[in-house]
């Protein structure tokens, strides 16, 4: 062989395996019997190429992903036509030799390096140990190993930061210590469970980038994700799971761009942004009467419902919230965007005068509401509603839904007790809910259950405006679609204004008039949606938008 | 919630275990030997025997016999009244100074709040037994002693406990929703803070009685209790302990009545608990 | 409500972060002197809290008898305890002789309290730490093989916590004697030296605070066992028992850490109720007799010690914490 022919040779054999999986059924005994979690999975992942598997809440992406991995979980049940990785035959294969596969020939990246990092450890630890379990017996060599790999992936001054703790670094420098902790064997599969949840969009874009990069190297990866426009970025191939079962399978712009199944369209309706403005992201469902209460002066009051002027306030030393001013009118939905750490639910507490500002004035309906009493608030407090992202924690645990509601109704409303009954019942037929609800606790409710409920409890004052805090960021995109419609809805019935927080983008862009964008604790821009994701001025502004995945 | 709500609600949704039905037999013989000793005792506690003195556990005398000749078993149940009493006294104290406390602690103005868990969290710090070997050294040995001094000595734990179930249960999410809707402050105490506050006390109560009893006897047990020949369990383990060497059952079926009590408070008081938080 | 924010560490954060430890270090000592200064008050406020007159009772204690006394037969215990002085006096006297190392004279012998505790305050403690240490060995074995696996072990391994913790030291001690020493006759029965003197009273101790805090400790091991990070870890090829002792062990024993600087009170206590069982030496027997004859300035003398012995451990365990768990570092 001359020297060239070898250097193919061995570039050849470098290149790795295709991952071949045929009619994978994987089940959970529960409760004495068994309960398939996914049925009849199969597709095949070549070298270089990015396989993404596309589902909601339930639908057993991520069960097939352990299982690919040979960590299904306690009591589960695995049974394949085939899955092999190259030659070997992953199916017959015992914990020993998974051992050796695990870090080696798959790596496996999640979400969130803050908990998916040992946070009692320095994160080139962390790296050294997948070395070190494969056979890198020398420490210092470990150490400079993954040292080189941090500069890999682009983490400036490697040395200092390999021996920080996962919370001492930004969540992008985080974020690329954990993927150099998968890739440190330089896997021939990378599995990626959810990489981007939960992260600021900047951070997203970087977390895309390493898995593009490693994809040119020859890595292939396997995309578990329930959102779309990050698959949209990276895969070749899409698998759409609903249930446990694949609905639709097939190359990315084919499924993306002219989907067969109903369930695949819906998916892809249902993700809000530029395209779906003033449109309804979900099948209509509501047919419901106008049960607001009249409130005197509510009738044709024009103009700025909730004033927020220069209003600052500081946490142990740190700013949080840094000179804000808005106004919200009535009828609009305020849109606030920005990224953890901007301020933008201090400012939503400030606003609901949950938290006293240090500095500056809020006024609610032309009348002051901060820097007074509480007792002077009090009074006020019905015009002004709140949503949060995480409901449960906001009802009382022992109480059912329809005392939970029955509570909000102001005493002050004058109804007997079968009137209140019928409320309740009205309430819960505004947000689409039925009677029988009433009578549940909400733990045996849905997620998209359970903020229908509390919405229902905010609109059980009539309020004016209705601050929403990450209202729907906890939800699946379906659900999401389902609970943006609806708001919308109630928006247009009752004149409702919304001061809506979220980091999410894309939802900010569907429903907001008019957006402001906030980091660091300070509003860096404000104007209206359009315009502002259409021709940011402002750097931070062009930065955000600049790293959004393309729209679906 | 009653306690019968709460009783009911253990049984609806009991797919009972083993744990708790003989928890609950064990109490319900400690109560009769506690109410009616009489009817259950084979022997009259004071009836002697010497030339059955020291006999092992037989069929006559199931728990064996004391130096005396006296049957253990007997004195053992009709020592069972004393040794409840003395522990639901001491419970009895150490719960009602914890929810003063506890409550003090949680709700109070800063001022007071500071100051009152400050003095828990000290005096808490302290082991339980010192705490009540000095109380006993300032009042003397004797039954009441005992009660007062176990009783004071474990209240702080149980403050502890009070203030922080208050502590969380003000702090929860709901609480601010509730501000949130205007409420008034005391509506949001009566409707959220208290009941969601008192929930885990009745296994805390139950613990207590457990913890109580065995701290007593153990008092009693260094001879700094109740005075001979008082039957309770603490006390004949005392008395057992010099013939330790001849007549283990002495000292250790005593020993073996409190720990199962303890046993039998705790689990019905966790699993009372357990279900009351599983929802009404 | 707010996702948590990242931080980025730069030269003014790690100033700042530095003195904020030094702050709160600061802090925990002055706590540590109010609950030594605490308990000293407590101890006096005790001594004077004696029913009767002090120096009647002093003389009975002394003479075994109870009954009125002269003022000439008294006057020696007045001069010899400052008995006359204003109470306020008495009481700086006392934190005085406190600072000296100088706890008093016991109510029943001439001689300082000091001398009659203070050489056998090394029995006991050695007891104690052994105590301390077999249960942590103890603990963390059962909970390393026991937590988080199917329904049966996971409740043998709970149930087992909780029997063990609610066993009283004075039954357990007594099951062990009888059946290691006096049935099996691996153990000697009374007194012994040594390590093998020491073993079954130590585990007298140390069977309770093992399940006492293996309840606290295998519910946080539960939890991270299925944090995402122990998944990462199994992931990059680690094996079951090393994902355990590498990683989830250090987080699930945090709260065994904070609970063991209570743990050194606690089980002082038990070493005193556990040398009587063993005819073991220590202050057992003197703080028992004390009680009985209401010798008060032997028990304070007793409690001001534990509690100074008291703080000093949690001092230790406060330091021991931080530098596990270096998160709370920058809190």
């Amino acid at each position: 062989m001359t020297i060239v022919e070898l250097q193919h040779a061995t570039e050849a054999q470098s290149v790795g395996s295709a991952l071949t999986v045929r009619g994978l059924d994987v089940g959970f005994a529960r409760d004495g019997r068994m309960r398939d979690v996914v049925r009849g999975v199969s597709f095949s992942l070549e070298p270089g190429r990015c396989v993404a598997i596309v589902g909601e809440s339930g639908s057993g992406k991520s069960v097939t992903a352990r299982t690919l991995a040979g960590l299904t979980g306690h009591g589960a049940q695995v049974r394949a036509d085939e899955i092999s990785l190259g030659d070997s035959d992953l199916t017959a294969i015992g914990e020993r030799e998974w051992r050796g596969i695990r870090g080696r020939r798959i790596g496996f990246i999640q979400q969130d390096a803050l908990v998916s990092l040992d946070p009692l450890r320095p994160v080139g630890r962390e790296i050294e140990e997948a070395l070190r379990l494969h056979g890198w017996r020398s420490r210092s060599g470990r150490r400079r190993k993954a040292i080189d790999l941090l500069d890999a992936v682009g983490v400036p001054d490697p040395v200092r930061r390999a021996a920080q703790r996962p919370h001492e670094l930004s969540g992008g420098l985080r974020q690329r210590a954990l993927i150099a902790s998968a890739i440190a064997l330089d896997p021939e599969i990378v599995i990626a469970d959810e990489p981007t949840t939960a992260l600021d969009v900047t951070v997203q874009a970087q977390v895309l980038a390493q898995l593009e990069a490693a994809k040119e190297r020859g890595t292939s990866i396997l995309l578990i994700s329930h959102d779309l426009s990050v698959v949209a970025q990276i895969a070749d191939e899409i698998l759409v799971m609903r249930g446990g079962e694949i609905v639709e399978q097939g190359a990315a712009e084919q499924v993306l761009g002219s989907p067969q199944h109903a369930y695949t369209r819906r998916l892809i309706d249902a993700v809000p942004g530029s395209r779906t403005r003033g449109e309804r992201l979900a099948p209509q469902d509501r047919e419901t009467p106008n049960l607001h209460l009249p409130r005197p002066e509510s009738a044709d009051r024009d103009g700025a419902v909730l004033e927020v002027r220069g209003v600052s306030k500081r946490f142990a030393g740190a700013t949080a919230v840094d000179g804000v001013s808005f106004t919200l009118h009535r009828g609009e939905t305020l849109g606030i965007v920005g990224e953890s750490g901007s301020g933008k639910s201090t400012t939503a507490r400030i606003a609901l005068a949950l938290e006293t500002a240090d500095e500056g004035e809020v006024r609610l309906l032309g009348r002051t509401w901060s820097g007074v009493p509480e007792r002077d608030r009090r009074a006020l407090r019905p015009r002004i509603g709140v949503v949060y992202q995480d409901p449960l924690s906001s009802f009382d645990p022992r109480w059912s839904v329809g005392r939970i509601l029955a509570d909000a109704i102001p005493a002050d409303a004058g109804l007997s007790r079968s009137e209140r009954d019928q409320r309740v019942v009205d309430l819960l037929a505004q947000v689409s809910l039925p009677a029988e609800t009433r009578g549940r606790p909400p733990l045996r409710l849905s997620g998209g259950q359970r903020q229908r409920v509390a919405i229902a409890r905010a609109l059980a004052t009539s309020p004016d405006v209705i601050v929403l805090d990450e209202a729907v960021s906890a939800l699946d995109v379906s659900v999401q679609a389902q609970i943006l419609d609806l708001l919308v809805d109630l928006q247009n019935e009752y004149g409702l204004s919304y001061l809506f927080i979220s980091h999410d983008l894309g939802v900010i862009h569907h429903l907001s008039d008019r957006v402001l964008v906030m980091t660091g604790g300070r509003v860096v821009e404000e104007g209206d949606a359009d315009r502002i994701f259409r021709a940011p001025e402002h750097p931070y502004t062009q930065a955000l938008i600049r790293s959004l995945p393309t729209p679906v | 919630m009653t306690v019968i709500d709460a009783a009911r609600s253990v049984r609806s949704r009991s797919r009972l275990d083993p744990a708790l039905v003989a928890s609950i037999v064990a109490a319900l013989l400690f109560l009769a030997a506690a109410i009616v000793p009489g009817a259950l005792a084979p022997y009259p506690p004071t009836a002697l025997a010497l030339d059955g003195a020291l006999e092992g556990p037989s069929l006559a005398h199931p728990f064996g016999t004391d130096q005396i000749g006296r049957d253990l078993l007997s004195r053992v149940i009709f020592g069972t009244r004393e040794s409840l009493l003395i522990g639901f006294g001491a419970a009895g104290i150490a719960i009602v100074a914890a929810v003063v406390l506890g409550s003090l602690a949680a709700l109070g103005g800063r001022v007071v709040s500071a100051i009152v868990g400050r003095l828990i969290e000290v005096v808490f710090a302290f082991p339980i037994l010192l705490l009540a070997l000095l109380l006993v050294s300032i009042l003397g040995p004797s039954a009441w002693t005992q009660v007062v001094a176990v009783g004071v000595s474990t209240a702080p734990g149980y403050a502890r406990m009070v203030r922080g179930q208050i502590l969380s249960a003000k702090n929860a999410g709901y609480v601010e929703a509730a501000r949130a809707l205007g409420h008034e402050p005391w509506r949001i105490l009566r409707n959220h803070v208290l009941p969601n506050a008192i929930r885990p006390l009745v296994a805390v109560f139950a613990m207590a009685l457990g913890q109580s009893i065995v701290w007593a006897s153990g008092l009693s047990f260094l001879g700094l209790g109740v005075a001979p020949p008082s039957s309770e369990w603490g006390a004949l383990l005392d008395a057992g302990r010099a013939f330790i060497l001849q007549a283990p059952w002495l000292t250790f079926i005593p020993g073996l009545i409190i720990v199962v009590f303890a046993l039998a408070a705790t689990t019905i008081g966790t699993r009372i608990q357990r279900s009351l938080e599983k929802g009404e | 409500m707010t996702l948590t924010s990242s931080t980025e560490t730069t030269a003014p954060a790690g100033i700042a972060r530095a003195a904020r430890g030094g702050r709160r270090l600061v802090l925990r000592l002055v706590g540590a002197v109010v609950v030594l200064w605490g308990a000293a008050t407590a101890a006096f406020l005790a001594q004077i809290a004696l029913p009767g007159d002090r120096a009647t009772a002093i003389f009975n204690i002394r003479a075994g008898q109870a009954q009125e006394r002269t003022p000439e037969e008294l006057a020696p215990i007045v001069d010899a305890f400052g008995l006359a002085d204003p109470v306020f006096l008495q009481y700086l006297h006392y934190i005085g002789g406190l600072l000296r190392g100088d706890l008093g004279t016991s109510y029943q012998q001439f001689r300082p309290v000091w001398d009659l505790i203070g050489e056998q305050l090394a029995a006991t403690l050695t007891l104690t730490l052994a105590g301390i240490a077999l249960s942590w060995i103890l603990m963390v074995g059962w909970v390393t093989l026991t937590a988080g696996r199917g329904g049966r072990f996971r409740n043998v391994g709970a149930a087992v916590d909780t029997v063990a913790a609610a066993l009283p030291p004075y039954w357990l001690g007594i099951l062990l004697l009888l059946v290691f020493a006096l049935w099996l006759g691996w153990f000697p029965v009374m007194g012994g030296s040594g390590l093998v003197g020491i073993l079954l009273p130590a585990l007298t101790l140390a069977i309770p605070l093992a399940g006492f805090m293996g309840q606290s400790v295998r519910a946080e091991y539960e939890r991270t066992l299925d944090q995402p990070f122990v998944l990462s870890a199994r992931m990059r090829g680690m094996g079951d028992l090393s994902v355990r002792l590498r990683h989830v062990l250090r987080h699930a024993s945090l709260p065994a850490v904070t609970l063991t600087g209570w743990a050194l009170g606690a089980t002082i206590s038990g070493a005193v109720i556990v040398e009587q069982i063993y005819s073991r030496p220590g202050i057992g027997k003197t703080l028992v007799s004390a009680v009985g004859a209401q010798d008060l300035p032997v028990v304070t003398g007793v409690v001001v010690l534990v509690a100074a012995l008291y703080v000093v451990a949690n001092l230790l365990v406060d330091i021991a914490y931080t530098l596990i768990d270096s998160r709370l570092k920058t809190s």
